[in-house]
């Protein structure tokens, strides 16, 4: 396998600083100095667990593929070029704090940052599946636009909580009374007894699974069936009305309401629900947190609005805080401190206890800053680690069962909609329209892998996990088509006319689809190509394009 | 790790590679050895074993359909009636009847899972979820086993219609179940580039496939390599044909009745015929907490008599039913007791499944319930038990064992116990 003669040049900086990082490998001091105390915690933490099983964690990833990393789990796709090149310039030792410090706080991110994590919040809150059908009450551009103006302007993790069990309001942008965060609920309310309310809340925001408990007490954990309909009660005040466009029978929009609530007696004044026990015997309940604390038992909303003390209880509840950094902590390790993260409790021991009691403290003590914990994660040692398995943790392998001692960076396939992002920006950022039509663009796209199980409760699956519906996407779909066009103007076409030799212009697109330039053999097979497309460059980075975008090694987060 | 991508058999990587540049040489030495391979396939094709599963999300109220309390408070209004079988079903079902001597109720399945999810991992399992290992379901285990009957299968041995089925858990993603719609349209599977160009693409990302698992050695990074692989061998099979389900006569698609679970039965008749051994239909919203009776004989027994009636007929008349278990549940059964909301809740402890095909016997009604239907009153059986049956009747040992990512021994079945009257 001779190279052909166009890529027998040397190895010469043709990109100047940019290989000259990469070939550097791994950085040396960061800025200790003013780096937040927190880096520190979770470093020592996560130490000592290697030490204690006697491990060698993996060397430090290689800058580019760090800058990589970080792109995706702060905004959601990978860098372009410039990007790139701009954080393999700065020489200073400080430089990945500064690049975390850009993605959070840098006003040309704050777009991409919202409408990431505003999608990640989306699926979690009302699935994939959520507002995708028009009988449905929950609007998904309602709640997309809550989340992406909360996070645009850093709300506090806990005060967008609170708005989101306690709100009231309509659910489309633009009717009377809009409030996006409405969407959370409205689509759970009216079924069952709201029991998916209930379910949902104390799942996402508490780390408690519920949904057995409804009919009999819990095998594993301390839930019992009475404690479901006290944490039920909260939720049955709680109304979703339809508005309908005059004169027919189209819903319009959904109105989330709270009315007074007679309770299954008929008593507002003493409102309570009634549910049965597996023998047969029925059983009274009235609205109780999770700890044992009462609220009054009237159902009129000006005595008492269940949903607005559940939020401030919830609020001073220990168990909100741990939920979040166990599920901040695994977004971005790939693994939180418990399996599965939304199951904690007595009965799940967190692998690594005192780190999450820790930094449960400082994310309060922070005032639940999510680009804080965001720094301290990104900034961490663990975060930093190459995605390789060395023969001094081969034990570390949660993939197989083991509990994660994070002493590599795991790998995880990018989210359906990371690659999306990535797709587009890696085809020269052609994002075209108004956002309103990228965002129908995308969501058409994103339906082909949403899969429901045709229950009540909306439980869904999705075909973007590493099956042949995936790959025959990636390969044929309409998505790649754009990506590797060769038109006047596209990525391919403008990568064509820029450098000075075919060397540059290979190491440029590695570079862009995999944050490193080729080895020799992948060399020498674009030479092959080249001559097989009969001396027609641009055909050849085509086919190179197309063989990136479909490895494993650019749809991997690593 | 990585497989190689058509490289024909007795021919090393490296040769397969210096063919790839420009030439078409590769492309019809691989057509050669197919051939080959064909003139086995007759005798193949003969011994080949397959499954059906009828999957119905949300939990079917079984008192009202396989084991009916005709009489008692908790009974209903449905009338039971006589089959082909030795035993009574439900008036909606005039036509599954007919089939019954084909297939068997097990009314004694008693189960302890009644969350949708949890309930649908144990029934696809035999296993009960575990946070640390993630078992393989029913389609990859029964692919897994019989894929050595087939050496000629380009499609994928485990496809799931209308539905998600349950993963391929340790047995890794190339087990995976293949999700298709009822139409058997598969999205993106237009080439758009000629064959030679493909291969020659194949290879340079097989270069960067290799590189990368090479560097991680993770699973995850081979993992990918054998999807692609399936990938392409899909893309230019001619066995794709069997996902044409368009191309029955109108007189047979209206015979499976038009509608997704109908046209989702014919497709897998035509996919098990083309070779598939695994094939899952699913029929969801069972989940009828609310009027259940009327739901019920409005449209959920209707599609369901059509379509299932119609699978056992055909499969019998082209003399594929021998070959062919047919495994008919949801993830439990509902509450014999009838809610204020005139539904059914879920419930675990005594419902039915109905299975028949392959090497399983037909005709009957295993075990029995109360006369109000809220106890197993004979040897109850798990979904372990109906899993080894299956097994058995398909002709898979169940001494197998496989081995967990961890290293961990799993028995087939997780252990079940065979239940003897159904299979010989």
């Amino acid at each position: 396998m001779t190279p052909a003669s166009i890529f027998n040049l040397r190895l010469t900086a043709v990109l100047g600083g940019l290989i000259a990082v990469m070939m550097g490998g791994a950085l040396q001091a960061r800025a200790q100095s003013v780096a937040p105390p927190q880096i520190a915690m979770i470093n020592d933490a996560i130490e000592q667990g290697w030490a204690d099983y006697e491990i060698t964690p993996a060397k430090e990833a290689a800058d580019a593929i760090w800058c990589r990393r970080v792109f995706l789990d702060i905004i959601g796709r990978i860098p372009n070029l410039e990007e790139q090149q701009e954080f393999a310039s700065d020489r200073g030792g400080d430089r990945r704090a500064k690049l975390v410090d850009r993605l959070l706080h840098d006003d040309r991110y704050t777009e991409e940052y919202a409408n990431h994590w505003a999608t990640v919040w989306t699926n979690l809150l009302i699935g994939r599946g959520g507002g995708m059908d028009r009988r449905d009450l929950t609007n998904r551009d309602g709640m997309m636009k809550y989340l992406r103006d909360s996070f645009a302007a850093n709300k506090s993790y806990d005060r967008m909580v609170y708005e989101l069990v306690t709100a009231e309001g309509a659910t489309k942008p633009g009717a009377a009374g809009f409030n996006g965060a409405v969407n959370f609920l409205v689509g759970k309310v009216n079924e069952e007894k709201a029991v998916l309310a209930a379910s949902s809340v104390s799942r996402i925001f508490l780390g408690q699974q519920v949904q057995c408990t409804q009919c009999h007490n819990h095998p594993f954990n301390d839930w019992k069936q009475q404690k479901f309909w006290e944490f039920n009660s909260f939720f049955r005040q709680t109304r979703a009305l339809r508005r309908f466009v005059d004169g027919t029978r189209d819903v319009e929009y959904a109105e989330l309401v709270s009315e007074d609530y007679a309770g299954e007696a008929g008593d507002p004044n003493d409102a309570l629900v009634f549910y049965e026990m597996r023998n047969g015997l029925t059983r009274v309940a009235y609205p109780v947190f999770t700890d044992g604390t009462e609220i009054a038992k009237s159902g009129y909303v000006d005595d008492v609005n269940r949903r607005k003390e559940l939020g401030r209880l919830m609020l001073d509840s220990q168990s909100l805080d741990r939920m979040a950094i166990n599920r901040y902590w695994s977004m971005f390790l790939g693994y939180g401190f418990t399996k599965p993260i939304d199951d904690m409790g007595p009965h799940n021991n967190p692998t690594h206890p005192e780190l999450l009691d820790n930094l449960s403290e400082a994310f309060r003590g922070s005032s639940y800053n999510l680009k804080d914990l965001i720094t301290w994660i990104t900034l961490s040692r663990p975060y930093s680690l190459a995605s390789v398995l060395g023969s001094n943790n081969q034990i570390d392998d949660p993939s197989i069962g083991e509990t994660p001692k994070f002493s590599r960076f795991y790998l995880r396939q990018m989210s359906a909609e990371q690659l999306y992002q990535s797709l587009v920006s890696a085809s020269g950022g052609n994002a075209q329209g108004t956002y309103e039509q990228q965002e129908k663009k995308r969501r058409d796209w994103m339906r082909q892998f949403v899969v429901t199980f045709g229950t009540d409760e909306g439980d869904e699956a999705t075909t973007f996990d590493g099956s042949i519906p995936q790959a025959l996407m990636l390969f044929n779909g309409e998505l790649t088509q754009n990506a590797t066009s060769i038109k006047p103007g596209s990525f391919l076409d403008r990568l064509s006319q820029s450098g000075r030799s075919a060397r540059e212009r290979l190491n440029r697109l590695y570079m862009a689809g995999l944050s490193r330039t080729p080895t020799k053999r992948e060399l020498a097979l674009a030479g092959e190509l080249y001559r097989a497309r009969g001396g027609k460059e641009i055909e050849m980075l085509q086919d190179v394009w197309w063989a990136i975008l479909n490895s494993n090694e650019f749809i991997m987060q690593h | 790790m990585i497989s190689n991508w058509k490289t024909p058999r007795g021919m090393s990587r490296r040769h397969f590679m210096n063919h790839m540049a420009g030439s078409t040489a590769a492309v019809s030495a691989a057509m050669t050895m197919g051939g080959a391979i064909a003139a086995n396939a007759d005798q193949m094709r003969r011994e080949r074993k397959s499954a059906i599963m009828l999957w119905m999300g949300g939990g079917p109220p079984t008192i009202d359909l396989w084991d009916l309390k005709p009489g008692a408070p908790t009974g209903g209004p449905f009338q039971p009636i006589s089959t082909s079988g030795d035993m009574q079903i439900c008036e909606h079902l005039p036509m599954v009847a007919k089939q019954m001597h084909n297939l068997s109720i097990v009314r004694s399945m008693s189960t302890r899972e009644a969350d949708h999810n949890r309930g649908r991992y144990y029934m696809h399992t035999g296993f009960v979820p575990n946070p640390n290992i993630e078992h393989p379901s029913y389609g990859a285990v029964v692919a897994h086993e019989l894929m050595s009957q087939r050496p000629e299968l380009e499609i994928p041995p485990f496809v799931t219609v209308g539905g998600a089925s349950a993963g391929p858990g340790f047995l890794g993603m190339a087990w995976s179940p293949f999700a298709v719609t009822s139409s058997g349209r598969i999205r993106n599977l237009d080439m758009k580039l000629d064959g030679s160009r493909l291969r020659q693409r194949m290879a340079a990302l097989q270069e960067i496939e290799s590189g990368f698992a090479n560097r991680t050695r993770g699973l995850p990074a081979g993992e990918h390599g054998k999807v692609l692989k399936k990938t392409f061998d899909l893309m230019t099979s001619s066995q794709m044909e069997a996902f044409r389900v368009e191309k029955e006569d109108e007189k047979t698609k209206e015979r499976y009745g038009t509608n997704g679970f109908g046209q989702g039965c014919l497709l897998a008749r035509r996919l098990v015929e083309g070779g598939v051994p695994f094939v899952e239909v699913d029929l969801g919203g069972w989940d009828l907490h609310n009027n259940v009776h009327q739901t019920l004989s409005d449209t959920k027994l209707p599609q369901l008599d059509k379509a299932m009636s119609a699978l056992v007929e055909d499969l019998e008349q082209r003399g594929l039913l021998q070959d062919t278990a047919i495994i008919w549940m949801g993830e439990f059964g509902r509450t014999p007791r009838i809610n204020q909301n005139a539904g059914r809740d879920h419930w675990a402890r005594s419902w039915s499944c109905v299975v028949g095909g392959a090497g399983i016997k037909g005709g009957l009604a295993v075990g029995e319930t109360s006369s109000d239907g809220m106890a197993v009153e004979s040897e109850p059986f798990s979904s372990e038990d109906l899993m080894a049956t299956v097994c058995k009747g398909l002709g898979i040992s169940l001494d197998t064992t496989f081995m967990s990512k961890n290293r961990r021994p799993m028995k087939i079945a997780n252990g079940g116990k065979v239940i003897s009257e159904l299979v010989a």
